[in-house]
């Protein structure tokens, strides 16, 4: 009931505002697309989460082992792991709507 | 291309293979799949492909050493896992062994956002590593079109598949890709645009309520290969295609002769029954006796100590034991020492690739000398004529190959003329034997002719054919005025031979005692003539005595008185000569 009740306030405050969000974004190499994404996801979080968000980048380069337990498929890649349940968005993140999108950001809106 | 022309002159140098472990894959593709390149196999839902791929990457590792990588974006490692534990596949065993790595990948469609551009490096990362982990020879992506369900930009998909098999090739992996079947083209993304090696087209059909799995090697570039369609069946130790055409018609051959069990029908067979490693067909209306003479032919083997192997697709084994015992034939102590097995199972239990299967696998196991099959014919109504056919050859290639001499028994409707799948069948024997019923004098006999014995001399009469308590006989069968003559019209004609015997020999003897008779009367004959005639001497002697004694007498008279009349001698003496004649006369 508690939950619920949060959920929908979240829901109508536009964002979980008073949640810690983590996000991933696999990478390979710092090739332009790579970069490209990491500056989009950036801003997109600046505007809409500031101050309670991470980043984690992983470069499959170095660690080509970790593709397998996130189902990476596609680079770039984000993935939203806080807030549950678990959202993926790819691509370089250049269509902003999209990546609102994807990430369940654009609630509210 | 001048290299590629070169290569293709020398057969020697011809493309390296990379053998599957499947059984009759490799043969059909003189060798398996092409090395270090990625082949398509495409198929409708439940048609086996990823069995086949699974079975590819279990035998590569346990048959061949070459550890394998299953990228499986449908099944999870759990349900793959309990479906070739069937096979007798221990998956999980190798994965933990390191001989194969499975990844899993999950595609949920509609759950991946799609935001400008990206590429599929991801996917190369995990299979890179996986493939390095282990130093993987084989992969398998099973099945790689849940990608264009899970991923919407299908210019950027194509694009990386494209780079994707490029890069397999550059990996040096031996590769297979397993795809939905299209409905106008092979695969239903058309990857068989990109994967131009070696395409095999997998399908399962329904014929007549039985289904049936093909498989075809639609293409194979740079490698001869056959391209028919071939049944191939799922069976407990995986898959087994049945090629047909590839086997060649160079068997060994076996000048030893066999005996049959029935020394007369040895006799009929220039003296030395058939050849070891032939086929044998035995045709007969219902109730011939044709399992009788095959029985007989298995027991005639085991007591040489040979294996048999029989095959029967109407009777139970203990049925067959308890027929035949009633004919005197014992198979049960035979069966008992293991030298005769028995394998029954109806004809509609599933299809014939099934039978056939299980049949090779049979006797691959019990390496039997002789085969038995009876009824085959009961066995090829189970499929379609030409499946039928297609299925003797391949049995029969399969027991000449081995040397394996076969009987197959086979049911006609009687009457002359034959079926077609018979005489479709007969050219495939080696010798054929007819037994059939010969109707007269209200009643059935069994006669039994060999109509073919290829490479011997043979008997070209009939024989009566006689099934008793003490086991089979073949009796001359007697060709009379009205045709042949045989069961009680043929004992008719031979009581009668025997009564005409007996009648010329009673007259023998009766003639022969008339003239011992009439000897013995002329002996008696002459035996009282000369009685008669003794008889005579001896009154002739008795008289002669007398007249001397009367002479004497006579003179001593004459010489008594002569001397009283004191007369002259020599007158007394003609006096009483004369006196004797007179008083004769």
């Amino acid at each position: 009931m508690k939950t619920a009740a949060r959920k929908l306030r979240s829901l109508k405050s536009g964002v979980a505002a008073d949640k810690p969000w983590h996000l991933r974004l696999y990478v390979m190499d710092e090739t332009p697309k790579s970069l490209a994404a990491f500056m989009n996801l950036k801003r997109v979080c600046e505007s809409r989460l500031k101050g309670h968000y991470r980043i984690k980048v992983i470069d499959l380069l170095k660690h080509p082992k970790l593709a397998k337990g996130d189902q990476i498929l596609a680079i770039p890649t984000v993935v939203r792991m806080l807030p549950i349940p678990m959202r993926t968005v790819i691509g370089n993140l250049s269509d902003i709507d999209n990546v609102l999108v994807g990430l369940d950001l654009k609630a509210g809106d | 291309m001048k290299k590629r022309a070169s290569k293709s002159m020398m057969p020697g140098r011809s493309l390296p293979k990379c053998p599957t472990g499947i059984q009759g894959l490799d043969e059909i593709t003189s060798g398996g799949l092409p090395r270090g390149r990625p082949t398509l196999v495409c198929g409708g839902a439940g048609c086996g492909k990823t069995l086949m791929a699974a079975e590819f990457l279990v035998r590569g590792a346990v048959q061949y050493g070459e550890p394998g990588v299953m990228m499986a974006f449908e099944e999870t490692e759990a349900e793959l896992e309990a479906n070739v534990a069937s096979l007798g596949f221990d998956l999980s065993g190798l994965v933990r062994r390191k001989k194969i790595v499975f990844d899993y990948v999950h595609i949920e469609p509609g759950e991946i956002h799609e935001s400008g551009e990206y590429d599929l490096e991801g996917l190369f990362v995990r299979l890179n590593y996986a493939i390095d982990s282990i130093g993987a020879k084989r992969v398998v992506l099973d099945t790689l079109e849940a990608l264009f369900a899970g991923l919407k930009n299908e210019a950027v998909l194509r694009a990386e598949l494209r780079r994707l098999f490029r890069w397999l090739k550059a990996k040096g992996v031996t590769a297979i890709i397993t795809a939905e079947r299209g409905r106008e083209q092979l695969t239903r993304h058309g990857l068989e645009e990109y994967v131009s090696d070696c395409v095999i087209l997998l399908d399962h059909r329904v014929n007549d309520q039985i289904a049936t799995r093909h498989l075809r090697v639609v293409k194979y570039r740079g490698s001869a290969h056959g391209t028919n369609e071939f049944p191939f069946l799922i069976g407990d130790e995986g898959i087994s295609v049945l090629p047909i055409t590839s086997l060649a018609l160079n068997h060994k051959v076996s000048s030893e002769r066999i005996a049959t069990g029935i020394p007369r029908l040895d006799a009929m067979l220039g003296g030395r029954g058939f050849f070891r490693g032939s086929s044998i067909l035995l045709t007969g209306t219902p109730g011939t006796g044709k399992t009788i003479v095959a029985a007989n032919f298995a027991q005639a083997a085991c007591l040489r100590g040979e294996r048999v192997l029989f095959f029967s697709f109407e009777e139970s084994p203990n049925q067959i034991i308890r027929n035949v015992h009633s004919i005197g034939l014992r198979l049960e102590p035979l069966v008992n020492s293991g030298l005769l097995r028995f394998h029954s199972a109806r004809p509609s239990l599933y299809g014939l690739e099934m039978h056939l299967a299980t049949m090779f696998k049979e006797i691959s196991v019990f390496k039997p000398a002789v085969v038995v099959m009876d009824p085959i014919t009961s066995l090829i109504d189970a499929g379609t004529p030409s499946e039928g056919k297609g299925m003797v050859t391949r049995l029969i290639d399969y027991l000449k190959a081995g040397q394996v001499t076969s009987l197959f028994t086979s049911l006609t409707q009687g009457g002359h003329s034959l079926d077609q799948s018979e005489a479709a069948m007969s050219s495939l024997m080696d010798a054929w034997l007819l037994l059939q019923d010969y109707e007269g004098n209200g009643e059935r006999n069994r006669v039994l002719y060999v109509l073919k014995a290829r490479g011997m001399a043979h008997s070209n009469q009939i024989r009566e054919f006689l099934i008793s308590n003490r086991g089979i006989d073949l009796v001359d069968a007697y060709i009379g005025p009205s045709g042949v003559l045989t069961g009680s019209a043929r004992a008719a004609q031979s009581a009668r031979e025997k009564a005409e015997a007996l009648a010329s020999q009673q007259e023998a003897g009766r003639r022969k005692r008339e003239l011992v008779r009439t000897r013995m009367a002329l002996e008696r004959q002459i035996t009282s003539l000369r009685s008669e005639h003794d008889a005579g001497a001896e009154e002739l002697r008795q008289i002669d005595e007398q007249v001397g004694t009367q002479t004497r007498l006579l003179s001593t008279e004459r010489t008594e008185l002569g001397r009283l009349r004191q007369a002259d001698a020599s007158v007394v003496a003609r006096t009483s000569v004369a006196s004797r004649n007179g008083r004769k006369h």
